[in-house]
C-alpha cells in the first residue's frame, strides 16, 4: 500500500483507489479507527461509532464488489460535528444539557452523506454549543492542534526535549468546529462537516491547515443542525483540499423542504477546472481587514498573495468595507439575543439533562438550566435576553439589525463596483498555546478572533480558508476569499488556483506515518514565504 | 453561595474599581475604540428580571460583571449612524419563503420521541406543579438576594 494512503486526497485519490479497489472501504476504515485510537490526546473526537463505521464500510464494500457504488463519497470515511443531529447515536453539543441524549434522526447534511454511502467515523469535539474560538470551552475537554506534535512546529520550538514542555506547549486548533478541524489535519477522515456562524469553520481551517468552507447562507439545509444563531448559522465542510471541499459542496447543497430557509434555486454540483485561470478577474483587498493586532508575517503573506494575482493578470484593488469595525459589535447584539431565544428550548422536560428539583415547574427549569449550562452560554443568555427587554429593543436589538444592513450593503456595493473576489486574512495570528489562549475570557477572545471573519456571516456570503504557508513558529496560516453569494464555483475556482501556487506543505505527524506504513514521501512544496 | 459585597455597590450605583483586561502579548489587542459616555449600572431590579426571564441565574458578582462589559461593548453600536436605514431580519429578505404544501408527511414516532425525556407517564411528559412562582431555596440564593 505504499504512499500515504490516509493522506491522500479525497476526489483525486482515496476515491479512484477505491474505485479501482487498491484498497477497500474496511481497510481504510479500521485504519481511520486505529489512528483515531493512537491520537486520542488530541481529543478531537467526543464519541467514535466504531461498530456501524465498519458495519456502513462493509456495506459499501459489497456495493463497490457488485460494482454499484453510490458515486465518488461510497466507503469514504468522514467526521461530523458534535452539534449535529445523528440518529441512534448521542450528540452533546459539548454540554452537560445534552449529554447522552441520543438523536432519534439524522439531520440533512448527515442523511445526505449516508445515503451516497460515506462512513461515519464520530463526533468531534466544540467549544460548548458552538460558543467560543478556541474549541476549549466544551465539557469533555479543550481540542489539541495536531500541529503541537508536528516535526515542523517542533524544529522551531526552543529546543527542549522533555514532554512536559510538550504538554504545555500544545496550541489550540481555534473554534468552534476545532474538533472537526483536528479530525481532519490530522488524517483520521477525509472531510468533517463543522459549522459557521462567526468563523467557526474557516478561524480553526486556518490554525490546522486545512481548507474551510463557509458556503452561502441558504444554500445547504440546517435542519438539524442544533441553532446557535438561525439567521447566520451554516453547516461548514473542511477538506485537506480545495477540490474535495467541492465534491462535499455537490453532496450537500440544495433545497430542504425541511428547511424553509434554503433557497428554491436549483442547484447543479460542479467540477473545478485542472487549470483555473484568473486573468480576467477583480480581486478586492479591503483596507479594513488590515486590522489592529493582525500579525506582520500574516500581513506580509496577504500582500504577497496579492502580488501573485497581479502576476497573473488580474485586476488587484483595494476597497473599502466601512462599517468592518462593528459587525463584531452587531454579532455580538444578534447572537446573544437569538441564543436568548435558542436555548429556552432547553428545560429538561422533553429531552437533555433534567434537575433533580421538583416543588414547581419554574425551579426545575432554572435548576436544569443551572446545572446544564456552561457560564459562556449562561452569560450570553443573559445578556440577550437584557437586549430583548422592552426597553432595550429598539435601543439595541433593532439598532444592531440597521447595523447590519449597513455591513451587507458594504459588501453589496463593492460587487456591485465589478469586484469578483475578495482576498483577506483569515486570523490575527497563528494558533497560539492553550496556556495563553486561555488567559483571556471567551467573550473577549470570541471578539478578537472573529474579526476577519464574522462579517461574511452578516452578509450571508460565501468563503473559504485556504491554507497558505506555515509562520515561523512552524504553524499553518490562512488567507481566505469570500465571494457573491451564490457563486461558489468561482469562489472555488479561485481558491483552487491559489491552492495550487502556494503549495501548502504537508503536516508530518509521526502517529499518521506510523499507521500509515509507507516511506513518507516528502512534498516538495514550493515556499510561499 | 458567595455572599456579595457587590450588593453593596450595586445599591449605591458606584462601581467597584476594575482591573483592564489584560493582554499576554501586543498582538492580541482587539481594537476596542475608546469608550463613550459612563454607562448607567444596571439597577438590581433589572438583574433580578433577567434571572426570572431567563430562568438562568448570575451566580457570582463574575456574572453580573460580564453583563455590564456586555452592555459597554454593545453601547459602541451608537456610534454608527443609522437615520434611514431598515432593520435587516434575513439576508434572503428578497426572496420568498418556501412554505410546503399542508399535508401530513411525517410523524408516529411518539416512541422515539418519549425515549428522550426522562420522567413519563404513558404518553404524557411529566412536569412538576406549575402556576407557583419561584421562590429560591436556602441555599440557592443568589447573592443578588442576598444583597438586599
Amino acid at each position: 500500500m505504499g504512499a500515504r494512503l490516509l493522506g491522500h486526497a479525497l476526489r483525486s485519490q482515496v476515491s479512484a483507489a477505491l474505485k479501482e479497489g487498491r484498497v477497500t472501504p474496511t481497510e481504510l476504515c479500521q485504519r481511520c479507527l486505529a489512528l483515531i485510537k493512537s491520537t486520542k490526546f488530541l481529543n478531537a473526537y467526543i464519541t467514535v461509532t466504531e461498530e456501524t463505521a465498519l458495519k456502513q464500510a462493509e456495506e459499501s464494500e459489497k456495493r463497490r464488489k457488485r460494482g454499484q457504488p453510490l458515486g465518488i463519497l461510497d466507503g469514504i470515511p468522514i467526521a461530523v460535528k458534535d452539534n449535529f443531529n445523528t440518529a441512534g447515536i448521542e450528540t452533546t453539543c459539548a454540554s452537560n444539557m445534552l449529554k447522552g441524549y441520543i438523536s432519534p434522526y439524522n439531520a440533512t447534511v448527515v442523511q445526505k452523506l449516508l445515503d451516497q454511502g460515506a462512513v461515519l467515523l464520530g463526533k468531534t469535539n466544540l467549544d460548548e454549543f458552538a460558543m467560543g474560538s478556541g474549541s476549549t470551552d466544551g465539557v469533555f475537554g479543550p481540542v489539541r492542534n495536531p500541529w503541537s506534535y508536528s516535526k515542523q512546529y517542533k524544529e522551531k520550538s526552543v529546543p527542549k526535549s522533555h514532554s512536559e514542555d510538550e504538554e504545555y506547549n500544545w496550541v489550540i486548533t481555534g473554534g468552534s468546529s476545532g474538533g472537526s478541524a483536528a479530525a481532519v489535519s490530522s488524517f483520521t477522515c477525509f472531510a468533517a462537516l463543522g459549522s459557521d456562524t462567526g468563523g467557526s469553520t474557516r478561524n480553526p481551517a486556518a490554525h490546522c491547515g486545512v481548507v474551510g468552507l463557509k458556503p452561502t447562507y441558504g444554500l445547504i439545509s440546517r435542519h438539524g443542525l442544533i441553532p446557535l444563531v438561525n439567521s447566520m448559522d451554516v453547516p461548514g465542510i473542511l477538506t485537506r483540499c480545495v477540490d474535495d471541499a467541492a465534491v462535499l459542496l455537490g453532496s450537500l447543497a440544495g433545497h430542504d423542504p425541511k428547511d424553509s430557509t434554503t433557497i428554491q434555486d436549483d442547484f447543479k454540483p460542479f467540477e473545478l477546472p485542472d487549470l483555473p485561470d484568473v486573468s480576467k478577474l477583480s480581486i478586492g483587498i479591503p483596507k479594513e481587514y488590515h486590522a489592529p493586532g493582525l500579525s506582520s508575517e500574516i500581513l506580509s503573506l496577504w500582500s504577497k498573495a496579492a502580488d501573485l494575482f497581479k502576476n497573473a493578470g488580474a485586476k488587484v484593488v483595494e476597497v473599502s468595507l466601512p462599517h468592518t469595525r462593528y459587525s463584531i459589535v452587531c454579532y455580538h447584539v444578534l447572537c446573544t439575543a437569538e441564543v436568548a431565544s435558542n436555548m429556552a428550548r432547553f428545560d429538561g422536560l422533553e429531552y437533555g439533562h433534567r434537575s433533580d428539583v421538583k416543588d414547581s415547574t419554574e425551579s426545575m427549569y432554572a435548576a436544569t438550566r443551572r446545572e446544564g449550562f456552561n457560564d459562556v452560554v449562561r452569560g450570553r443568555i443573559l445578556s440577550g435576553n437584557y437586549f430583548l427587554l422592552k426597553q432595550n429593543y429598539e435601543k439595541y436589538f433593532v439598532k444592531a439589525q440597521k447595523v447590519r444592513r449597513l455591513i451587507a450593503n458594504d459588501f453589496g456595493k463593492v460587487f456591485g463596483s465589478g469586484v469578483d473576489i475578495l482576498l483577506t486574512p483569515t486570523t490575527l495570528s497563528d494558533a497560539v498555546p492553550y496556556t495563553e489562549f486561555i488567559q483571556e475570557d471567551n467573550r473577549t477572545r470570541s471578539a478578537q478572533d472573529d474579526i476577519l471573519t464574522q462579517a461574511a456571516n452578516m452578509a450571508g456570503l460565501p468563503a473559504i480558508n485556504v491554507p497558505t504557508a506555515l509562520s515561523e513558529r512552524g504553524l499553518p496560516v490562512g488567507l481566505q476569499f469570500i465571494g457573491r453569494s451564490f457563486q461558489e464555483k468561482q469562489l472555488l475556482t479561485v481558491a483552487k488556483w491559489f491552492e495550487k501556487q502556494v503549495q501548502f506543505p504537508v503536516i508530518q505527524l509521526e502517529e499518521a506515518e506510523r499507521h500509515d506504513n509507507g516511506v513518507f514521501q516528502h512534498q516538495k512544496s514550493a515556499s510561499f514565504s | 453561595m458567595r455572599v456579595l459585597s457587590l450588593g453593596r455597590w450595586l445599591r449605591a450605583g458606584r462601581v467597584p474599581p476594575r482591573e483592564p483586561a489584560s493582554r499576554p502579548s501586543g498582538h492580541r489587542h482587539s481594537g476596542h475604540r475608546p469608550q463613550g459616555p459612563p454607562q448607567q449600572k444596571v439597577s438590581v431590579e433589572v438583574l433580578e428580571h433577567l434571572e426570572h426571564l431567563a430562568l438562568v441565574d448570575f451566580r457570582d458578582s463574575e456574572g453580573v460583571e460580564r453583563l455590564q462589559k456586555a452592555i459597554q461593548f454593545a453601547d459602541q453600536l451608537h456610534e454608527v449612524n443609522t437615520d434611514g436605514v431598515e432593520p435587516m431580519d434575513s439576508v434572503l429578505e428578497d426572496r420568498c419563503l418556501y412554505l410546503r404544501e399542508d399535508d401530513v408527511t411525517e410523524g408516529n414516532c411518539t416512541k422515539e420521541l418519549l425515549e428522550n425525556a426522562r420522567e413519563t407517564v404513558e404518553e404524557y411528559f411529566v412536569a412538576p406543579p406549575g402556576n407557583i412562582p419561584l421562590v429560591k431555596l436556602e441555599g440557592q440564593k443568589t447573592f443578588l438576594q442576598g444583597s438586599k
